[in-house]
């Protein structure tokens, strides 16, 4: 029996483009990224799957990159931050809402806030306060208390922005 | 005026929430960060780390790591020894004899230490590279338990400091004996506990260093927060000077003070590009980052005693502080005496003896995080209130109103001699309440009890916690005499380019509090010019930033420091444009105002100089004005603000050891259950007074996230390790569980503004909060206990240990005491 092949041809298709790269069998999704095509956008928290800095879009589909091996893309479509708007360029709705509601302090958790964001609004245009809170339970923050993120959610809904306002407190 | 007058901040744009311009490039994904940097020729680096808590190295064989293809190189603890001296230690003696280097010397003092640094031409060779290193190691007994270590027979961590003591001293103000003998009541508690915990930034510790060889100017692009900080330590230590050092950072991705001591690692990433002779890029795992990086620290209070009168005037209290610094001290000992920033916390005590003691372990060395050594004293004194208002029978409100400095006190001075600028405490806590309805609250609370409770408890309660900010870097020589420092500063330039552009450069390391908007903010008002067209440059660099000693983004200090440097520059700036424009205009100086990037003369339409033409006169067309004129101007103005600090007394160790106190007022309404210990938070408001806000919006994130973090700790975060193994048993986010945005509720804020007479803008730092969650959350859980019900003593209660609590017999230790006279 032959030793199974440690690099294999990925194709696939990042924020509209076609790219082709041989990578290591080994090479995980959000490296590929970052590393073979250089697309710094998309982060890493923590390895394991926790705190979704590395959320990009599967074939329309939230995913955490670090849990995926690039080999597992063969023949999708990703989607990453940089695809919401071209940089320098105007920000996308969704982008201006957490720019408007001080949704981001220190930036590392937002590509995949936003990517998360993105694939609930494509699929719940409308959501409550509590659907937006679930969907965020796989992507952690540090900085903002996530009080913010809902509301950015809220406002790129179209919705009258209410959490964490006090009279949304009462007993 | 003159330049050197101190500054005075201008309103215009500053108290407004201007929308912050760092915010583009990072929604957009094209921030830089560290880990984002790529040099020609890199090498990525991995460490072979200690699996032991304790252990001699007996040997290290890196042969079969450097022979495989793509490997650098290697880096080990000898040659560090060889190469290096160890790090400057803060502490007195004994505790100055600890020797702490890059990487392990001679034996392993934590599970997760560095060992060995293996450099390959990519990050999965550098791993695979470092597991075929092999390290043999002579277990040494560890000491895990932060009081246990003081035992005669504890296993010794460092040999030459000759105990597990690395400082300790008494702080004692008043008569607290006098005030024990003459009290109506004496409350005393066996033991109160502050786990251990970290703020876990997002973004793990993470460093592009190139030594280069044909300059020797060593370039660290690294995520550190206080990069002058980390070249005083790294310079001494490897034999450069500090000026071939050149720290650069853009984005940081969260610190909250965990990123202050990354130097020793920092130092083996040079010392390893300058023997491979190439760049080199380290990058934490979580599981490093939590194992290695640092946490917070941990304390244990013992023996406390509590001097109360019959009308609930708290006199004072004694007690005992055993501090864990874990195996190394980095940072520390400064905790020792940090605290003490906030010694009687909110409340007017007038006779406090704390005794002191840090301790060494076999843990991963703790680091400042959010709250630094303050919020363990003021939770405990929170515990101490709420203690003493459940014993006795007092209100916790009105108990707490009894005690806090009337707004009519202020500037308060504290018994050790600091001076709480400005604040309304009541009137704080009246809106909490108001806004938490805590009328409603204590209603539905007696009808579920009067119900049964259906297996719930509901339980309130209130923290109060100061946010203590501008260090008098003086504090330090009060635990050690003999280190230089004293005062504090910050620089900033900002300068009028080739064609009238405003550009403004900062000391500060930010990670993600705004500073370009708020230094926008500030320097526009001055210069008269919208805020959107003043360049601050992003991120620090010390080629061509303005810096001091203190330069950096720590201890909440921006808003006083960062901006007082910023707006003192501007001023400077503003002098030397009304001098060329007079001079242009034929007009005197005081004559001369400015707006819309233009100076004029006042009352005078016709008479004008656009920016433009003040940069042209200055830089291109210089022969046009007097010599007298240009000899005095540069267009390039430096400021450096120094707080006005005295030296404390270090006998009697007096003094003002912070220039602003911010204040949170934090109420919490939880719901526990009965049957799993679970707490629910169903209501919870802030309420933050940190003086005149520069940028409102900015600050309720600060105050968001401050909440959240001390509500993790409080319910989920937590660093334990295993008592006989010595390892950390929380390793990653699995187990450590950062807190989500279903364990953080929607957090309703509101504001009071007490501007502080001593800041140049009258703005208090406040970004780390006071820790008053932990308070706040303590105080409800102990509220729903209700009756004579458990005691909660420890800063950490997730479900399990609510879950005993509620079960504890009437024969349990109550760990309380009531002696009355």
């Amino acid at each position: 029996m032959s030793d199974p092949e440690t690099t294999h041809l990925v194709r696939t298709r990042v924020n509209g483009e076609e790219v082709e790269r041989v990578v290591q069998a080994r090479q995980l999704l959000v490296h590929y990224l970052r590393d073979t095509l250089a697309m710094k956008g998309t982060h890493i928290g923590c390895d394991t799957g926790n705190c979704g800095a590395c959320t990009v879009l599967l074939d329309g589909e939230p995913v955490k990159s670090c849990m995926m091996l690039a080999v597992q893309a063969d023949g999708s479509e990703l989607k990453t931050v940089e695809s919401l708007s071209p940089a320098g360029a105007d920000l996308s709705e969704l982008q201006q809402a957490f720019k408007d509601q001080h949704a981001l302090q220190c930036g590392w958790c937002t590509p995949g806030m936003l990517m998360q964001a993105k694939a609930l609004l494509e699929r719940d245009p409308d959501p409550d306060v509590e659907t937006i809170r679930r969907t965020l339970k796989g992507n952690i923050c540090r900085c903002t208390g996530y009080v913010n993120i809902v509301r950015a959610i809220q406002q790129a809904a179209g919705q009258e922005v209410t959490a964490g306002k006090p009279e949304g407190v009462r007993a | 005026m003159s330049v050197q007058d101190a500054p005075v901040a201008t309103r215009g744009t500053v108290g407004t929430s201007v929308k912050r311009f760092e915010d583009k490039r990072l929604l957009q994904g094209q921030g830089t960060y560290s880990d984002d940097v790529e040099m020609r020729r890199m090498g990525y680096v991995h460490f072979v780390r200690s699996p032991h808590a304790h252990a001699r190295i007996v040997s290290i064989d890196v042969s079969a790591a450097e022979a495989m293809e793509g490997v650098y190189g290697t880096l080990t603890g000898a040659e560090v020894d060889a190469l290096c001296e160890p790090f400057t230690q803060l502490a007195p003696d004994p505790g100055s004899r600890m020797e702490d280097y890059a990487l392990a010397v001679g034996k392993v003092r934590f599970a997760s230490q560095p060992v060995v640094a293996v450099l390959a031409e990519t990050r999965e060779l550098a791993r695979d590279a470092a597991e075929a290193v092999v390290v043999d190691y002579e277990l040494l007994p560890a000491s895990i338990d932060s009081l246990r270590t003081l035992d005669p027979d504890a296993p010794l961590l460092h040999e030459p400091i000759g105990s597990n003591v690395a400082y300790s001293d008494t702080y004692e103000w008043g008569d607290i004996d006098w005030a024990l003998e003459n009290a109506d009541h004496v409350v005393s508690i066996d033991k109160l506990h502050f786990h251990r915990f970290s703020s876990t930034p997002l973004e793990c510790n993470a460093a592009v260093v190139n030594w280069d060889l044909g300059t020797d100017v060593i370039e660290v692009r690294s995520n550190n927060q206080m990069p002058q900080f980390a070249a005083m330590f790294i310079g001494p230590a490897i034999g450069v000077p500090v000026s071939k050092m050149r720290f650069v950072s853009q984005d940081i991705g969260g610190a909250f003070g965990l990123k202050i001591t990354s130097y020793p690692t920092i130092a083996a990433c040079i010392l390893l590009s300058r023997k491979a002779g190439r760049p080199v890029k380290w990058t934490e795992y979580r599981s490093e980052n939590v194992g290695s990086s640092a946490h917070g620290n941990e304390r244990t209070f013992t023996g406390i005693r509590v001097a109360v009168m019959a009308d609930g005037t708290i006199l004072g209290f004694d007690v005992k502080a055993f501090d864990d610094a874990g195996a190394f001290l980095r940072y520390e000992p400064l905790g020792g005496v940090i605290w003490s920033q906030v010694a009687p916390g909110c409340y007017k005590l007038k006779h406090l003896r704390v005794e002191y003691t840090q301790v060494l372990t076999n843990k991963c060395p703790v680091g400042p995080n959010r709250g630094y050594s303050r919020l363990q004293h003021l939770w405990m004194i929170e515990r101490i209130v709420d203690v003493v208002a459940h014993e006795l029978g007092f209100d916790p409100v009105a108990l707490r109103k009894h005690n806090y400095p009337q707004p009519e006190d202020y500037p308060y001075e504290t018994p050790n001699g600091c001076v709480y600028d400005s604040g309304d405490l009541p009137r704080m806590l009246d809106i909490a309440l108001e806004l938490l309805d805590y009328d409603g609250w204590r209603e539905r609370q007696e009808e579920l009890r009067a119900e049964g409770g259906g297996g719930k408890r509901i339980g309130i309660g209130i923290g109060t916690t100061l946010d203590s900010g501008t260090n008098n870097f003086g504090q330090a020589q009060i635990m050690n005499p003999h280190l230089p420092f004293s005062g504090n500063g910050e620089a900033a330039h900002v300068k009028l380019d080739l064609y009238g552009e405003v550009s403004v450069n900062l000391g500060t390391s930010p990670q993600g509090q705004g500073h370009e908007t708020t230094a926008a903010q500030t320097v526009a008002d001055v210069l008269g010019v919208d805020p959107a067209t003043v360049h601050v440059h992003a991120g620090y660099d010390t080629a061509n930033h303005a810096y001091v000693g203190f330069s950096g983004t720590y201890a909440s200090q921006f808003a006083v420091t960062g901006l007082g440097a910023a707006l003192g520059a501007a001023q400077k700036l503003l002098g030397e444009i009304k001098l060329v424009a007079a001079t242009a205009l034929g007009a005197e100086v005081d004559e001369i105002e400015v707006a819309d990037g233009m100076a004029r003369v006042r009352g005078d339409e016709e008479r004008e100089i656009p920016f433009i033409g003040v940069a042209n006169l200055v830089y291109a067309n210089v022969a046009a004005l007097p010599d007298e004129v240009i000899d005095q101007v540069s267009l390039n103005c430096r400021y450096v603000y120094r707080p006005p600090f005295d030296a404390p007394d270090t006998v009697r160790k007096f003094g003002n050891l912070t220039l602003t106190y911010a204040a949170q007022l934090h109420a919490a309404v939880v719901e526990i259950d009965e049957a799993t210990g679970h707490t629910e938070i169903l209501r919870y408001v802030a309420v933050d007074d940190c003086g005149r806000r520069i940028n409102p919006n900015i600050v309720e994130g600060q105050v968001h996230g401050a909440a959240a973090h001390g509500i993790g700790a409080a319910l989920h975060e937590s660093f334990v390790y295993d008592e006989d193994s010595g390892q950390l048993l929380s390793h990653n986010f699995y187990d450590y569980h950062a807190a989500t945005a279903l364990d953080v509720p929607l957090v309703v804020t509101a504001e009071i503004e007490s501007p502080s007479p001593f800041s140049p803008n009258g703005a208090k730092g406040m970004g780390e909060g006071g820790g008053a969650p932990l308070s706040t959350i303590s105080a409800a859980i102990q509220d729903a206990l209700g009756g004579r019900g458990a005691t909660v003593t420890d800063s950490h209660n997730p479900s399990e240990r609510v879950w005993r609590l509620l079960r504890e017999g009437s024969d349990a230790p109550r760990h309380v005491e009531v002696t009355s006279r």
